[in-house]
Formats: structure tokens, sequence, C-alpha cells
């Protein structure tokens, strides 16, 4: 049995007294790749920001590599890349390296791998607010790599980048997932998601979907939530990955 | 009189001492400041210190001591403004002007009720360097050392906090923990940047180093050090030209400090970016 990496139970979070998230319960095993969607509001970012602790829940348990999260200390086994970060809508006097080498100590080594997998080595002393949104992106991907995590979460990650550049983006997240690497992503691109998550939560306030992209693609129940057309568009490119649905 | 007897007093050299290791606190929290949006915390406590100022001189502590008797009271405001920050329901910039009003309304009742020490407290408005007790020289010397280890021990901490709070309550950082160290730090810098440049221009003791730095495009630590460079310069410049000219040494050391902050943005226009 594979081990669990996450485990949400009964969670629910209010904000300023309206409730964001109503009483969610889910799973992730080691080597799953989560696809968590859902429309503006439903919940998404904050549900990862209670998983990292950044949020405190009104009520439920988490769990992160089977550890409460309230006694976790592994953060290195995390890597996070967030939606926003403040920092870089101006020029942060911050080189890629200083910001990959982020809370890691002596390792020059892994730096310079690290650096030149995300394709970015000849932008190591460029300031991180010198560089186009896709190179910050991936020097970010990069900073969370760097400790070479056992659980990547990317909080809606390809918002401002190009078609193009968010395909390479997706194609890179879908490698690492195929090394081991647990991988859960918020997303919009309901059309995209499905070519590289094993797993789908759909969210509204509270859990609408979660299971496999097979089961999702194969409910009546989504048929009726969504629409044949919207489940088709979701199923789309899980389909062209020759997955049987 | 000449230069090299005017150094010869040791009131001079306090103030040279004083100021540049007020400089250098100032201007390596400053980098921190700025990069949050929180440039006009400086300000906000210096509204603070001057309530407290008050209080303390209402209380009738000594001259000598008052500087030391109104930290506790800017300590616990700068606390309160990483409090109301954090709270969602004001932000950041409201939560300064929240405490800086409550700081300044103070001073002004309170100094209308005891008219015999207006003159004294009003003297802290535009501040004097030359007047730097012994103990606040003692003081700038423990904060100077207490923030040189702050960053020593806690710098990637506080860099991470710098670019994203949220990203280091990832990683592992005691978030709340560096923020009331920085906060903490910044209520005595604060404090003690009123004895140079008064009330009024302690803000600018905090950001304009750090700004002109920051046009310089630099790795983190060189901007960090830059900064300290144009502070102390300032304040060396600052008081040199003061005496020579007999000019208010805060206004000067903040005009040398505007002329740097030009300079950069010159510096900027005329060479070529480097991407």
């Amino acid at each position: 049995m594979s081990e669990e990496i996450i485990r949400v139970d009964n969670l629910t979070f209010r904000y300023n007294g309206t409730e964001v998230i109503n009483d969610i319960s889910f799973v992730v095993k080691k080597g799953d790749y989560l696809g968590i969607a859902g429309s503006n509001g439903s919940g998404k970012s904050t549900l990862i920001k209670n998983i990292l602790g950044i949020l405190e829940p009104d009520s439920g348990a988490i769990k992160i590599f089977g550890q409460p999260l309230t006694s976790f200390r592994q953060w290195q086994r995390i890597g996070y890349l967030p939606q926003r970060i403040n920092a870089l809508n101006y020029h942060f006097p911050c080189t890629v390296k200083e910001i990959v080498q982020l809370g890691i100590k002596n390792n020059e080594a892994d730096l310079k791998n690290t650096l030149e997998m995300m394709g970015i080595a000849h932008l190591a002393a460029s300031l991180i607010g010198e560089l186009s949104y896709g190179e910050q992106q991936r020097v970010m991907l990069a900073r969370a790599l760097i400790s070479k995590p056992d659980l990547l979460i990317f909080d809606e990650p390809t918002t401002a980048l190009d078609p193009e550049t968010r395909d390479v983006f997706y194609s890179l997240t879908g490698e690492i997932n195929h090394k081991g690497t647990t991988v859960v992503l918020v997303t919009h691109d309901t059309g995209i998601i499905g070519k590289y998550a094993s797993n789908l939560l759909y969210l509204d306030k509270k859990i609408i979907f979660f299971g496999t992209f097979e089961d999702f693609c194969s409910s009546p129940d989504m048929t009726g939530f969504f629409g044949l057309d919207s489940q088709h568009m979701i199923c789309h490119q899980h389909d062209k990955t020759g997955n049987n649905t | 009189m000449e230069l090299s007897n005017i150094l010869n007093y040791e009131f001079v050299q306090r103030a040279f001492v004083a100021g540049i290791l007020i400089a250098a606190v100032s201007s390596i929290l400053g980098v921190f400041l700025v990069l949050r949006r929180f440039s006009l915390i400086g300000d906000g406590l210096a509204h603070i210190t001057f309530g407290s100022v008050a209080v303390v001189m209402l209380i009738g502590v000594s001259p000598v001591y008052i500087t030391l008797a109104a930290l506790p009271l800017v300590m616990l405001s700068s606390l309160a403004i990483l409090k109301l920050t954090h709270s969602r329901r004001i932000p950041g910039d409201a939560a300064i002007g929240v405490v800086s009003s409550v700081g300044i309304a103070t001073g002004i009742v309170l100094a209308s009720l005891s008219n015999g020490y207006n003159l004294d407290l009003f003297s802290y408005l535009f501040g004097n360097i030359l007047t730097v007790t012994r103990i606040e020289l003692l003081l700038s010397f423990i904060v100077f050392l207490a923030v040189v280890a702050t960053l020593i021990f806690f710098y990637d901490d506080l860099l991470a906090v710098t670019f994203d709070e949220e990203l280091a309550q990832t990683m592992g950082v005691k978030t709340k923990r560096i923020n009331i160290i920085l906060f903490l730090l910044t209520a005595i810098a604060a404090v003690l940047a009123m004895k140079i440049a008064g009330i009024m221009l302690v803000s600018a003791m905090l950001i304009l180093p750090a700004l002109t730095a920051l046009q310089l495009s630099f790795s983190f630590r060189i901007t960090i050090l830059a900064s300290v460079i144009f502070a102390v310069l300032s304040v060396i410049c600052g008081l040199l030209l003061a005496f020579l000219l007999n000019l208010p040494a805060g206004g000067t050391i903040i005009i040398i400090n505007i002329v740097f902050l030009l300079c950069t943005f010159g510096a900027k226009k005329i060479l070529p970016a480097k991407r």
C-alpha cells in the first residue's frame, strides 16, 4: 500500500465568518499527481494554504507524511510554488542564485544541476526582477526543486504564462512526477491538466469530485454536473495520452 | 574655529561615533523595511516617540534618561503596528497611520497640559546630534551589535521573509519571530535616529540609504553593504558640512542622503542597463 503523503480529514475554514472550505476530506498518496480545479473563490488556494500551515483551519485535521501538520518540521521535503510573489512586482535585489539557494546551504553542485535542468544556468547572476515572467517561474520552480522534495505543491503556476511556456511548464511537472515526486497542482487549465494529472479534485467550497481522471470522465454524475461538452473538454487531453475512459 | 579643533571636543566625537552607528543600524533595517513596503514605519514610530517623550517628560524623568525611558512605549507601539498589519482588517500603511496618530495626538495634548516643557519637547522635532549622551552612545553601540548579530544569524530567514512571507513559512522559517525582531530593532533605531535627524526626518534615515542602494541593482548582500556605506558617508559628510557652514546637522545629513539618491538616479539614466 502506497505511503500517504497528504491526509485531509473534515477540513473546514472560514474567513471573517464566511465559510470558504466546508468539511472536505481526501488523501494524496506517494507518486500521485493531483490536479485541484474549481472556479474563482471555490477554495483552491485556501486549501493549499491550510495544507502548508499558512492558514489555520477552523476544524478538521491535516497530516503531512503521516505527521500532524501542527508538529510537522520536515519542510525541506516540500517544494512550494506560490500563485504570486509580491517581491517580483518590482526590482527585488536578489540574483537568481540567491533566490534558488534561499534556505539551502553549501549546495553548489545541486545548484548547478538544478539551474541546468531548468535551463536557467546562464541567468544565475541576473537579478530576479529583470527576468521575464516565464523565466521567473523557472527560477521559482528551481527553488522548489533544489532540496529534492518528495512533495511539490503548485498554486496556479501558469496564470500569467503564454500558451507555449505554459505547455513547457506542465511538461516539466509531468517529468518530475514520473521520477517519483508527488505533485499537487492548483489550476484553471482543466483542459490541459488531464494530460499530466492522475487524479482530480474539483472544489466548490466542498468536494464536487475526487478520484481518478478515468472515474471523472466516465461518471454520469459529473456529466450531469458539468454538462457533456465541459466534461469532454476536461477529459479530451487525458484521452489523447492514451488513457482509457 | 578650525575643523581639527572642533573634532577634539568629546561631544563632537560622540556625535560622529553615535551618528555612524545609528546610520549603519537604520540603513541595514531600512533595506528590509523598504522591500517589505514598510517604508513609513519610521514616520509612525517617530510620532509615537514624540508622544512617549511627552509622557516621560511629564512624569519628570531626567533629560539624560529620556530616550531610554521612551523606548518601551515605542517598542510596544511597533509590535502594535505588526499586530494590526497581520490582522487582515487593516492594511499595513493604515496600521502605521493609526499608531502614528495616537503618538502625535498624545504628544500635543500632553504638551498643552504642561507649558513648562514645551520647548524641550519640541526640540525633539528637529533633533540635535551634538546632545547625544553617553547612555545614548552606549545604547547605539549595543543596538549596532544586535543588528549585526541578527543579520549574521538570521540572514537567510530575513531574506526569505522579505522575499515572500508565506513562502518563508513553508520553508520552516519562524516568520513571527523574525517580524518581532525586525520591528523591535526598528523601534530602537527610530528612537535613536530621532536624536540625529529629529522626529520629522527619522523615516529619511531609514529609507534614503536603502533606496539609494536599491537603485544600483546589486545582489542582496551588496545592497545591504551599499546602504550602510551611503548612510555612513552621509553622516560624516553631513556633520563636517554642518560644522563648516554652521548648518543644522540633522537636515544636512538628510540632504546629503538625498544628493546620493539623485546621483544614483542620474547614474542609472546614463549607464546602460545590464540586460
